[in-house]
């Protein structure tokens, strides 16, 4: 056990490297000159000249590369053009914020996923599955910043049940929940449908393998089987649309947090768009590499625990 | 007879790694030191059991699997230095049909586009000139020129495998490796595809490598043969003399296992012993050994040197027993 | 398999060529009611984005200074906006921005996309390891991020709108393509043109291509509404194409900035980018249900 979770760990680090090779290979074919990006085209050759010095961007290509690396692995994501301050500080003091968001509404998507994907598989090809099937494509379809719109009409404007401003106390949780709620389910919207579709096709190929028919055979109250060995065998396909969603959670917090005027990393970005803030769009976007890197091996490891065969291959 | 084709010392091995954290290498020694020659309009047989390597031997003399080492040659010239166009025009006459008919062919190209293709690749033929050419080539495999707009999936096995023989005529080659072509076949139809490929060779002089693993149809076919075990030619002569009073053990063993058509001839089968080693792990000595009843000391330690076998022209074996 | 059908070809009317997959697909599809309103709705969009020149009732840049922030109704049936434009007409016209920047885009990956996935697999060993890397690494990024990303640093423009959707789904589209060029590269139809002297060019183009663009196209379907979704995203964030070209995403952004007064302004064109998005889902989802062999069966 311990072994697998080394070598899962171990695994992250050649596409940890991969991914800010990436980075670096992207923000470096960018025809055109970065500093004129940031000045605009009136700008002086030598204020270009002077920038470029700043950024380091004069030296040669492969030490910029061996400095990029180096300073992304040991946690140094430089400093903001704009403010002067140390990204990751900038980061730091809105994560949370972000953090709250993304797991809430992973937590709702599943809570309501799971079941309604039961439901469905349950009732396969009846009302139900209908139903549920053309509400999981409706939310699919829903663009966040349109459905945190319809969201924040409705409860916000027209009945008043949610406040519009979205930053939150940190240190007063009902406050926190409070204002957490809309993000939550505007976000969480896409991953419930998400989720209810994986656990509908997971159910139905779970209930229809020999095991199944083996726990009724000898007597497994039904409720037990759908739950409990039903569940427990589909749960490999679940996790790993939840892994793969939480990276496509957080590239929608930012519309969920333009919307909701949320703090957080996503309105942390379009500052930094806005401003033209060069080496903190770096800065971000290696960190959005950790964290998706972090996600997927946490993701494997997952499996690991709820399938014992994927330990031994 | 002057030589088609002289392969000699033809050699593939297959490498895999298997196993995490420390893989394993695993070299499997698919085709060990092959050397045969073709004669002109001479039919060829390479037989044994599945498993031997004698489709790869198929595939690494046309290049389709780039052989070791060892040397191909094609009337004297070295296929295997063959680059570009020296390669294309080498390709021109060397051809292949297939086992199975129904991978053979391309699902989405007509049957007139599958022949014209090659004769345009090659400058043979342009247009309705080539279209000509096409549905003459169908008409001498026996399928009406209609064929030609068709797909393959519309055709049975048996026509798809008398498409892929004139596929391999369109470039006019000189000699056809036929890799079991009829064992995909129906008995029905095997005669029907063997006797068109009897013809063709008769009326055009081809010469043919012909893979298989039925002694019957080889014996039907072919002028001279050889047998494979494990990687290895164990004998070679021609047809008549090699499964008629084959010299090795295991080639004897082959022709004991075939059936003979004749029920008074038939004599108690010996069994064979053991399963066929695997290639990946080759036993010491001679290959077959460890399953052959007349085994002596010393053929788990050295392998058999080739002796040519009494008489001009009988081929030769290579067994101790005979050494 | 008897002999009798082993005879030559009974004579008979010439039969059409074998049905793609992509074809037996649309064929099964068109049963699916969810799949037939999908398709509507989409036809419905593409003919507003086509006619809108001739249909919107007014030109989407006029600006009517008397006739600002208009309630639906009226001479505006659906309002107008701060600069007193026509919604109905930019919500018309935006389509075209919406269509032609989702569809190049996806085109333009599959194309990107199919081929690399395409050489990769006929290529195999370390190579198509290699490749296959950096697609994952791709994958992994939120499409959303990785254009925003690359729209940021490119600076916003209509071009630039499009190489960023590509990039984000070309990753998929070579998947997509390397797993049957695998099965493909098998077959004895490719070994036999490698035996005829045909180029690698040739046999991946004119041999493993046609057998592969039915299950890309399936994927393109699914990618379209994605790219939809991104390029809605992006001109919400504003980095779509500049104003005063009208977008949806850009239409809704400015409709929040005065939800409190005109709520409807985001409404519309917020409609509009579910409506589409959703079509496209149905459409491929319909699409995918009957190509799926786990499900062909059903």
């Amino acid at each position: 056990m311990v072994f697998f979770f080394v070598r899962r760990l171990l695994a992250a680090v050649p596409t940890l490297l991969a991914v800010l090779t990436l980075v670096f290979v992207i923000v470096r074919i960018v025809p055109g000159d970065p500093a004129l990006v940031i000045l605009g085209d009136q700008a002086t050759p030598e204020a270009a000249a002077a920038l470029r010095e700043r950024l380091g961007l004069d030296r040669p290509l492969w030490t910029q590369y061996v400095d990029f690396l180096t300073s992304a692995l040991t946690g140094d994501f430089g400093t903001s053009m704009v403010t002067g301050r140390p990204i990751l500080d900038e980061v730091a003091a809105v994560l949370p914020h972000t953090i709250d968001l993304t797991l809430a509404s992973m937590v709702f998507g599943t809570v309501v996923g799971v079941p309604v994907g039961i439901w469905a598989a349950l009732h396969r090809n009846r009302a139900i599955d209908v139903a549920a099937r053309i509400l999981s494509l409706l939310g699919l379809s829903f663009p966040v910043f349109v459905s945190g719109i319809f969201a924040l009409l409705l409860f916000s404007l027209h009945w008043r049940i949610f406040p519009v401003i979205g930053a939150a106390n940190l240190n007063d949780l009902g406050d926190r929940l409070h204002k957490l709620v809309l993000p939550t389910v505007t976000l969480g919207l896409i991953m419930a449908a998400y989720i209810t579709r994986v656990t509908r096709s997971a159910m139905l190929a779970s209930l229809s393998e020999d095991y199944i028919r083996t726990a009724r055979a000898k007597g497994v109250p039904w409720r037990r089987v759908v739950w409990v060995h039903g569940l427990r065998n589909a749960s490999i396909p679940i996790v790993t649309v939840v892994g793969l969603y939480v990276g496509i959670l957080i590239g929608n917090s930012v519309l969920t947090e333009i919307v909701f005027n949320r703090p957080g990393l996503g309105k942390v970005i379009v500052g930094a768009l806005n401003q033209r803030d060069y080496t903190m769009l770096q800065g971000l976007m290696v960190i959005y590499c950790f964290l998706i890197v972090v996600v997927n091996a946490v993701t494997d490891l997952l499996y690991g625990v709820l399938d014992p065969r994927v330990q031994a291959a | 007879m002057s030589a088609v084709l002289q392969v000699e010392n033809l050699r593939k091995h297959f490498v895999t790694k298997k196993g995490f954290p420390r893989p394993k290498t695993v070299t499997v020694r698919a085709v060990e030191d092959v050397s045969f020659t073709i004669g002109e309009g001479e039919a060829f047989g390479l037989v044994g059991e599945s498993g031997c390597g004698k489709s790869t031997v198929a595939r690494a003399l046309l290049r389709l699997i780039e052989p070791d080492a060892g040397r191909v040659l094609y009337r004297g010239e070295d296929f295997r230095a063959a680059r570009g166009e020296a390669l294309k025009s080498f390709r021109r006459r060397m051809q292949i049909v297939f086992q199975d008919p129904y991978s053979s062919l391309d699902p989405r190209q007509s049957i007139g586009s599958a022949l014209v293709e090659p004769m345009r690749v090659h400058g043979i033929a342009e247009g309705a000139a080539a279209r000509r050419r096409a549905a003459a080539l169908l008409e001498e495999v026996g399928l009406p020129p209609a064929a030609l707009d068709r797909f393959p999936h519309e055709f049975s096995g048996g026509q798809r495998q008398r498409i892929g023989i004139a596929r391999a005529l369109t470039v006019e080659p000189e000699l056809i490796i036929a890799d079991e072509p009829v064992s995909a076949l129906d008995v029905s139809v095997q005669a029907q595809v063997l006797l068109l490929m009897k013809e063709l060779r008769q009326r055009r002089g081809l010469a043919f490598l012909f893979v298989s693993h039925d002694l019957s149809v080889v014996r039907w076919f072919c002028d001279r043969v050889a047998v494979m075990y494990l990687g290895r030619i164990v004998e070679e002569g021609p047809a008549a003399r090699v499964l008629a009073e084959p010299m090795h053990p295991y080639a004897r063993i082959l022709r004991d296992a075939s059936p003979v058509p004749d029920p008074a001839r038939r004599a108690a089968l010996p069994r064979i012993m053991g399963e066929i080693p695997s290639a990946a792990n080759p036993p010491p000595g001679c290959p077959f050994h460890p399953r052959c009843a007349q085994a002596m000391d010393v053929c788990s330690r050295t392998l058999p040197r080739w002796t040519p076998a009494p008489g001009e022209g009988q081929g030769g074996v290579a067994c101790h027993l005979h050494g | 398999m008897s002999a009798a059908t082993e005879d030559p070809l009974s004579a008979g009317e010439i039969a059409p060529p074998p049905p793609s997959a992509w074809k037996r697909a649309i064929g099964k599809a068109r049963s699916n009611p969810t799949t037939l309103v999908g398709a509507l709705i989409c036809l419905l969009i593409l003919a507003g984005a086509v006619f809108a020149p001739w249909i919107s009732p007014y030109d989407p840049a006029d600006q009517d200074i008397i006739n600002r922030l208009q309630p639906p109704g009226g001479d505006y049936l659906l309002g107008t906006d701060q600069f007193g434009r026509d919604i109905l007409s930019r919500l018309l016209w935006g389509a075209q921005i919406s269509l032609s920047v989702s569809l190049s885009a996806i085109l333009a990956a599959m194309v990107i996309g199919g081929a690399i996935g395409m050489i990769s697999g006929y290529v195999g060993g370390r190579f198509d390891l290699l490749v296959m890397q950096v697609m994952d690494v791709l994958l992994s990024f939120p499409s959303l991020i990785l254009g925003l990303i690359v729209v940021a640093l490119l600076g916003p423009d209509l071009v630039n709108l499009i190489v960023a959707i590509a990039l984000t789904a070309i990753a998929p589209f070579a998947r997509i393509a390397r797993a049957p060029t695998l099965a493909l590269k098998e077959r004895a139809f490719v070994e036999a043109g490698r035996a005829l002297g045909y180029s690698h060019a040739r046999i991946i183009f004119r041999h493993i291509l046609p057998n592969i663009t039915s299950e890309v196209m399936v994927m393109g379907t699914l990618w379209l509404a994605t790219a939809v979704r991104v390029e809605a995203s992006l001109s919400f964030i504003g980095l779509g194409v500049k104003p005063p070209t009208p977008t949806w995403g850009g239409m809704t952004r400015d409709g929040f900035e005065n939800i409190l007064d005109a709520p409807w302004l985001a409404v519309f064109p917020g409609i509009a980018i579910l409506l589409l998005v959703l079509g496209l889902n149905m459409v491929g989802d319909g699409l995918r249900d009957a190509t799926d062999p786990k499900l062909r069966n059903e």
